[in-house]
């Protein structure tokens, strides 16, 4: 097992009939990196990830994940990662601890450390008293927090977090990222789809996905300085504005 | 093994938390039950009825002392000309009328005395049920006037209907199999779908299906509380209906449970499919209100025979599950049919139920792909 890499893929292709969604990328990711995979809508984002997190099989390619081969260990990459969607995804008729029970439950987490990670969560995320209550009536920012700290409730090696930070006020998106910091420096990993540049700044390392194709990929100075572009907003339009694939 | 129980208790806490299912569950059956029970009925209950004739005659007063014994019938009026029977009709004052020909009673003996039913044809349900019950009746009373008034028993035939298994003919006895048919299907197909489609709205599938438990086992501990629930539902069901609706149960409980194994193992099918199909929980409900429950009602025998219903249709109907099962129920419950003559319909059933597990399972495997 290669210690040094969470995620290499090599020749990853994907496709759907005629359509090929994933066309041919490779790419590696360190540990404890924060990688950013950027892209436009339709660009093979969404499939590339599936492919990662084990729900799906690749037309061919090759490529481990958290040591575990992509084709054949699927179970085993699903036990190591994270997932978090747009959708901050809880159960609205669940209350805060229900939900948390639930994802330790089918994580095949002990209940006596279900019991302990709760208490420890909910003092962390300060809403101790908020415990019984039911998920749908949180706040959106305490929602994301909250499935944030679900998805590492096993304590992952790498987190997928996918558009993390939708529809969510700044400042909530500032002290979110602040978590991710942490997260990666306890030395998890963390790939991370987003639509806002200045996130992208935030990575330490960036992809842009065009047409299926990984186009760019670099720390965001070096991309700034290879496209002599003043911030990742214009290198993502510069390189993204190369599509020739409809949405 | 935990993963499953933590995904089916939670699936519970679903089902117990929503009142709008609580209701569907646990109320639906027995108002249905109770409703059709009581107020749908198709059994001549009061029947009013008007007689035309001569009532000085004593043979026609004996006929219609005698319909007036009976309790099913009730005896409104007397009128001279059978000219009046429409205006009655009309009036709604009268569910049908028996008229006697002139002389009747002197016409018996030489078998010539002649009497007439007259049925109200606007509703030809009703009337048919009600003249069958009153020529019935008097068919009785005919019997006995023969020999009271030749003193020897006439040799003309006169056939005696009797409905085995349901001397009576109690609607109860064929609407419960067909609304046990229809909760069943309710609840498997249209819950099971509605409830896979709002995680897929809300997001929470993916996460399911990104944790270590297996598809297989995601999708089975989502559909076993409803199979739990459609084994409750069952239960009160049969326990209503043996208990209020006193409709027998003839053949053996395990048997009919066996049928209903195989029937909520083919509706879970089937909600699967409709969950793989539809994008919102209204699609799903649509799908299977109008796919799935009219189609049941229809072609199911629950409301028109089957045996009546063009060549085509009734092709169609041999494709519907619950037409089967309800087949079962009936043969099983009221005929107490053993196992030996119910295999042709117990083997279309599992046949119809493992084809369809195939398809929904194989269907969900490749949507997630």
């Amino acid at each position: 097992m290669n210690t040094e890499y969470a995620i290499r893929i090599r020749n990853l292709v994907k496709r759907f009939g005629d359509f090929t969604a994933v066309d041919n990328i490779s790419f590696d990711v360190r540990r404890g990196e924060i990688f950013g995979f950027l892209g436009a809508n339709g660009a093979g984002k969404t499939t590339a990830m599936r492919i990662l997190c084990g729900l799906s099989r690749p037309t061919s390619g090759s490529g481990t994940v958290a040591g575990f081969d992509i084709c054949r260990e699927q179970e085993k990459i699903k036990r190591n990662i994270g997932y978090m969607s747009q959708k901050f995804s809880l159960y609205p008729d669940l209350t805060v601890r229900e939900n948390i029970r639930l994802f330790g439950g089918i994580y095949g987490l002990k209940d006596r450390t279900i019991r302990e990670k709760t208490e420890k969560m909910l003092g962390m995320l300060g809403i101790r008293d908020a415990g019984d209550r039911f998920a749908t009536d949180l706040p959106l920012g305490w929602k994301q927090k909250l499935s944030f700290c679900i998805a590492l409730i096993h304590s992952p090696q790498i987190i997928f977090l996918d558009e993390p930070t939708g529809g969510v006020d700044p400042e909530t998106r500032r002290r979110f990222w602040e978590s991710i910091y942490d997260t990666a420096g306890n030395g998890t990993t963390v790939f991370v789809t987003t639509h806002y540049m200045d996130e992208a700044e935030y990575c330490d390392r960036v992809s842009i996905m065009v047409d299926g194709r990984i186009d760019a990929m670099d720390s965001p100075a070096g991309l700034k300085k290879r496209f002599s572009a003043g911030n990742m907003d214009e290198v993502f339009r510069t390189v993204a504005g190369r599509a020739v694939r409809e949405e | 093994m935990k993963e499953f129980w933590a995904s089916a208790k939670k699936e519970f806490l679903h089902i117990f938390r929503d009142r709008r299912t609580i209701l569907i569950v646990m109320i639906m059956p027995v108002i249905q039950i109770i409703l059709f029970g009581f107020a749908v009925s198709t059994e001549v209950n009061n029947a009013r009825v008007a007689v035309c004739g001569d009532m000085s005659d004593p043979q026609i007063r004996r006929a219609v002392e005698r319909m007036d014994e009976n309790r099913y019938i009730e005896i409104t009026g007397i009128i001279s000309v059978p000219g009046e029977i429409d205006g009655l009709f009309r009036r709604n004052e009268a569910d049908a009328a028996v008229c006697f020909s002139r002389n009747f009673g002197s016409r018996i003996p030489d078998g010539r005395a002649g009497v007439r039913i007259i049925g109200d044809g606007s509703d030809p349900n009703t009337a048919r049920m009600i003249t069958s019950y009153i020529s019935g009746v008097l068919q009785d009373a005919a019997a006995d006037m023969e020999i009271s008034v030749s003193g020897e028993r006439q040799t003309s035939m006169t056939p005696v209907v009797q409905l085995m298994y349901n001397p009576a003919m109690k609607s109860s006895y064929n609407f419960v199999p067909g609304v046990m048919g229809l909760i069943l299907m309710l609840i498997c197909s249209m819950m099971t779908a509605v409830s896979i489609v709002r995680e897929k709205e809300t997001g929470t599938l993916e996460l399911l299906l990104v944790s270590p438990v297996r598809p297989l086992w995601v999708i089975l501990s989502k559909l076993f509380p409803y199979l739990l629930l459609s084994a409750f539902n069952f239960t009160t069901i049969l326990l209503l209906a043996h208990y209020v609706m006193e409709v027998p149960v003839n053949g053996s409980p395990a048997l009919l449970s066996l049928a209903a194994a195989l029937f909520v193992i083919a509706s879970l099918a089937i909600g699967l499919l409709v969950s793989v199909i539809s994008s919102s929980q209204r699609t799903a409900m649509l799908i299977c209100g109008m796919g799935l429950t009219m189609p049941t009602m229809i072609f199911s025998g629950i409301i028109f025979p089957c045996e009546s219903m063009p060549l085509v249709l009734q092709w169609f109907s041999d494709i519907i599950p619950a037409k089967w099962f309800i087949i079962l129920v009936k043969k099983i419950m009221i005929q107490g049919d053993g196992f030996g003559p119910v295999m042709k319909e117990m083997g279309i059933l599992a046949g119809m139920a493992a084809l369809l597990l195939a398809a929904s399972i194989k269907s969900f495997r490749t949507r997630l792909q």
